[in-house]
């Protein structure tokens, strides 16, 4: 029989049982509409995560002290105090893929302001942070080489600082603010980066020269961290390299040695937080993806029922001149087409549920592959548990099915 | 001049294997049916006949012995082939009509060549429509099968099976389901089929059948017990004249 008589015969049939194909296509619908909505929050949440990773900045390499362990081994202090200003100074003498290099130590503490406190991290940082973060001052000024060579007490804040200091709208530019009793000029405000995607507020921030934290506040001569940016994200691992190099040397490592420092890219960051994500994704969709199973065996269901109640129409096409093949594709084509629609109205539902999602403030992003895959997951149920009543179908001796009541 | 045989049964034997026993159906059946004949086969249940019409209708191949069909010899063919040989060469009515359910009746008559990829959509209609007018339902093409009587099922039946133009029809009961003027209704269709030139074979249990018939074999335990021409045919359309009237509806 052509096609084209095989697709009318399978409308007719599923449109003589209209409840029982709608039910039957019920569970397509619920888990393609699953996948598609699961895959869109997880696409979502990792592009969401990936922006957040790209505004600071992804050639960005951090190098901390102490040696790349992960896990709950707990480090020597003197592990933690390996980066020095010669690392630094050679750094910049010998720097090839690396364009902008900051020193970098922390502090946490209290800022106070007349009569209003706040709770932030004080940054040392060298005037290249702002390059490297790619983080400009949009009112007053970033502090100046002069300010670093002075230890000079000066500071630049985030907009959280400024709300919380100075609640009634005064400049804060040119202000005296404390840190654990140091005071400090305000001479920049920051531009504005609000949360980063796990939860921390990014403009609480205080960032001085390093070397008037390191002097001043804390009376330490080693950093807590160097930070880079290599001259493009392509060109991190080359920059890894060569600052992995030059510490090797001016940390006068032996060969057999390992490292007493770890360099992270950015990148590899996004890499870590895009994996995680990813894992999510994958436990979410494969639970949606079961319900499709589920599904196709509801199918399989049917069919065997169709077969069964049909048993007379096999037999009465098998004796004017159907073949197996005939009536094996018909059935086919009839979980195919349960299927598909299913997989159609699935697919919208999703769409519809996705953009549900998005209006309760969860980001989603429908990856187009996401609809084809279904389709094709809809198609393969349709042949896999249609497959085994058509052969029944098939396999159906015309004189029995002929006399069948 | 010699006639063209249209069915021939080469000492044919079907064997059951039911549990531990075999039954043995059709015992060496043999004889040849010309085209034109109007064939009655008949005998009690048990007598073989629904397995010697199942192998006349290649819906079943002989243990062994060879059946011919219009030239082919059916014994070793598969069931896809058999199928094929069905759809071109047999047109079969049953006793319970066996129309598609919630069908015009004019798609239950195009049925058969949809298997058929040497008719297109267009051709498939004029067969079916032509068949139906042979039939006397040229007015209702559109009728669906539950609209309908039994006659008129039968009629679309009976349409079906001509569609193919086959060479032979196989009739099952035909009549069985139906009551006395709508049997004699139908069997003036047959011998108006036949008078056309069809080859019929008509299995029944009803001996005033043969009446209407050319030829008469008796089955029983298997084997053929008697196989007579008629010479005597009766007119279906004379009989039916004769019956009372209010016999119907």
């Amino acid at each position: 029989m052509s096609f084209l008589n095989l697709m009318k015969v399978a409308i007719r049939a599923i449109a003589a049982n209209k409840f029982r194909s709608f039910l039957s296509m019920l569970g397509i619908i619920i888990g393609v509409a699953a996948v598609i909505i699961m895959m869109a929050i997880g696409q979502g949440s990792k592009e969401s995560v990936r922006q957040n990773i790209q505004q600071m900045g992804t050639n960005v390499l951090t190098i901390r002290p102490g040696a790349d362990r992960r896990g709950g081994v707990r480090r020597d202090p003197s592990e933690m105090q390996t980066l020095k200003p010669i690392d630094y100074e050679t750094i910049l003498k010998e720097k090839k893929f690396v364009t902008y290099v900051s020193p970098e130590v922390t502090a946490s503490g209290q800022a106070i302001y007349g009569a209003n406190n706040t709770t932030t991290s004080l940054y040392g940082e060298g005037i290249d942070y702002f390059d490297i973060k790619q983080w400009p001052v949009i009112k007053g000024e970033e502090f100046t080489e002069e300010d670093i060579r002075k230890s000079a007490k000066v500071c630049v804040v985030g907009k959280t600082i400024i709300d919380e200091l100075f609640p009634d709208g005064a400049e804060p530019v040119g202000k005296m603010i404390r840190f654990k009793s140091i005071p400090f000029r305000i001479v920049g405000v920051l531009k504005p980066k609000g949360y980063n995607s796990w939860g921390m507020d990014q403009d609480n921030v205080i960032i001085a020269p390093y070397t008037t934290v390191m002097k001043r506040l804390l009376a330490q001569t080693y950093y807590s961290n160097i930070v880079c940016s290599a001259i493009t994200e392509e060109m991190s691992n080359d920059a890894i390299d060569e600052l992995t190099q030059i510490l090797r040397t001016t940390h006068k490592l032996k060969d057999d040695q390992e490292d007493d420092f770890t360099i992270r890219s950015q990148q590899e960051m996004m890499e870590t937080m895009t994996s995680t994500m990813d894992t999510i994704t994958i436990i979410l969709v494969v639970a949606a993806a079961f319900s499709l199973l589920v599904a196709g065996i509801g199918i399989m269901n049917i069919m065997l029922v169709s077969v069964t109640e049909r048993t007379k129409e096999i037999g009465l096409r098998m004796s004017v001149g159907a073949r197996g093949i005939d009536i094996s594709n018909q059935f086919l084509i009839e979980s195919i087409m349960i299927s598909i629609t299913g997989g159609i109205i699935g697919v919208i539902v999703g769409w519809t549920g996705t953009y549900v999602c998005e209006l309760f403030a969860l980001p989603t992003s429908i990856p187009l592959w996401s609809i084809i895959v279904s389709f094709a997951v809809c198609t393969v149920i349709g042949v896999g548990f249609g497959y085994f009543p058509a052969q029944k179908a098939a396999n159906m001796d015309p004189i029995e099915a002929i006399r069948y009541e | 001049m010699e006639k063209k045989v249209v069915i021939e049964l080469q000492d044919v034997r079907r064997d059951f294997i039911v549990g531990e026993e075999t039954v043995h159906a059709l015992r060496g059946v043999s004889f040849k049916i010309y085209e034109g004949e109007f064939v009655t086969i008949m005998g009690t249940s048990g007598s073989g006949k629904s397995t010697l019409l199942n192998q006349l209708g290649c819906l079943d191949t002989p243990t062994s012995g060879e059946y011919i069909l219009d030239g082919t010899p059916v014994r070793k063919m598969s069931k896809s082939q058999r199928a094929k040989l069905r759809n071109r060469k047999i047109g079969f009515v049953f006793q319970n009509y066996n129309l598609l359910p919630k069908t015009t009746a004019v798609e239950n008559v195009e049925l058969p060549l949809m298997y058929n990829t040497r008719y297109n959509s267009r051709q498939r209609r004029e067969a079916a429509v032509k068949a139906l007018q042979a039939v006397g339902l040229g007015d209702r093409l559109e009728h669906k099968s539950n609209q309908m009587s039994g006659g008129q099922m039968q009629r679309v039946a009976i349409a079906r099976a001509l569609v193919n133009d086959p060479a032979v029809i196989l009739a099952d009961e035909a009549t069985g389901n139906l009551d006395t003027h709508t049997s004699f209704e139908m069997l003036v269709l047959f011998q108006k089929l036949h008078a056309e030139g069809r080859t019929i074979i008509f299995v029944t249990h009803n001996p005033e059948i043969a009446q209407y018939s050319s030829r008469n074999i008796m089955l029983r335990d298997g084997k053929i017990r008697e196989d007579t021409q008629n010479p005597h045919i009766l007119s279906a359309a004379e009989a039916l004249a004769n019956l009372p009237k209010n016999n119907d509806e």
